[in-house]
């Protein structure tokens, strides 16, 4: 009978947190998921393994760190593991003269000059213009969830984590000329798919 | 100058290869006064260079806050966290 009762109060001071982490965190992470992933479901998936995998390990939380700081330690880590498992996936299928030779669409296959309907053209856009700038922002969205995952996982490395070229090649076991091919690929997309639906 | 050279110069996809590994890299001296050259010649490549360097500004400008999750996931996240407790 004791010890039911230590173990329901041991049980209930060291759960007080997990049940406020909804609360007080659901938002925060889900929000730092979408920004590198930009995918609803696998967003929702991370966030909610992120806070199990919390509850397991909540004896090796030492307070050292904010519990926000932690959680998204561990969310970090899953979001990592979910790009090496993509990325594995998706080179098996990859081919780069498959790649070299979609973007030869953008250029003629000669010259290397653009082709007519892929010429990028002023957007007409006031940059100092916050209303035009959201408009601009949320088309951009829309383009980056268009984009082929591995596609996606490299550039947001790159550009939200500001991680350098050789670490993205290693965690996604990419060569260095398949990296820049991808590079550039991803932008010729964003900027066609946002130059074919501005305006 | 010979044809290679100007084949070269003239060659957008080559140029925006490079505008993209500059901006997210380096790119070597002898690149930059090719894509020097061919920037001055090209209106095109520099409203892509233009409209690259936006892309990127406007990525990076996205914060947390601009995505936000349905209550009834939260409820079910709340539920699952409890049902978990418990197990324990």
């Amino acid at each position: 009978m004791q010890n039911e009762t230590d173990k329901e109060y041991a049980v209930k001071s060291l759960h007080s947190a997990p049940l406020s982490w909804v609360d007080k965190y659901a938002d925060y992470l889900y929000g730092f998921a979408m920004l590198r992933l930009r995918n609803e479901d696998v967003a929702k998936d991370l966030v909610q393994d992120t806070f199990l995998a919390g509850l397991q390990r909540l004896d090796r939380f030492e307070g050292n760190s904010e519990e926000k700081t932690w959680l998204t330690a561990i969310l970090k880590n899953k979001i990592a593991d979910f790009y090496r498992k993509r990325s594995t996936s998706t080179l098996k299928d990859l081919n780069v003269t498959d790649a070299e030779h979609e973007q030869q669409d953008f250029f003629d296959a000669e010259s290397g000059h653009w082709n007519e309907k892929h010429r990028p053209q002023a957007f007409g856009l006031e940059v100092d213009n916050p209303l035009m700038m959201k408009e601009l922002g949320s088309i951009l969205n829309e383009c980056l969830a268009k984009l082929p995952g591995l596609w996606f996982s490299v550039f947001s490395m790159k550009h939200m984590d500001d991680l350098t070229s050789e670490l993205i090649c290693t965690e996604l076991k990419l060569t260095a000329a398949n990296f820049w091919v991808i590079m550039h690929r991803t932008k010729l997309n964003l900027r066609a798919c946002l130059q074919k639906n501005w305006n | 100058m010979t044809s290679a050279l100007k084949n070269m110069i003239y060659n957008c996809k080559q140029a925006t290869f490079l505008i993209e590994k500059r901006i997210a890299g380096k790119i070597t001296a002898a690149e930059t006064l090719l894509l020097h050259v061919h920037l001055a010649g090209c209106s095109v490549c520099r409203t892509y260079q233009q409209q690259s360097m936006l892309i990127n500004k406007v990525f990076i400008s996205f914060e947390n806050n601009d995505f936000k999750l349905d209550e009834a996931f939260k409820k079910t996240l709340i539920e699952k966290i409890e049902k978990e407790i418990i197990k324990n």
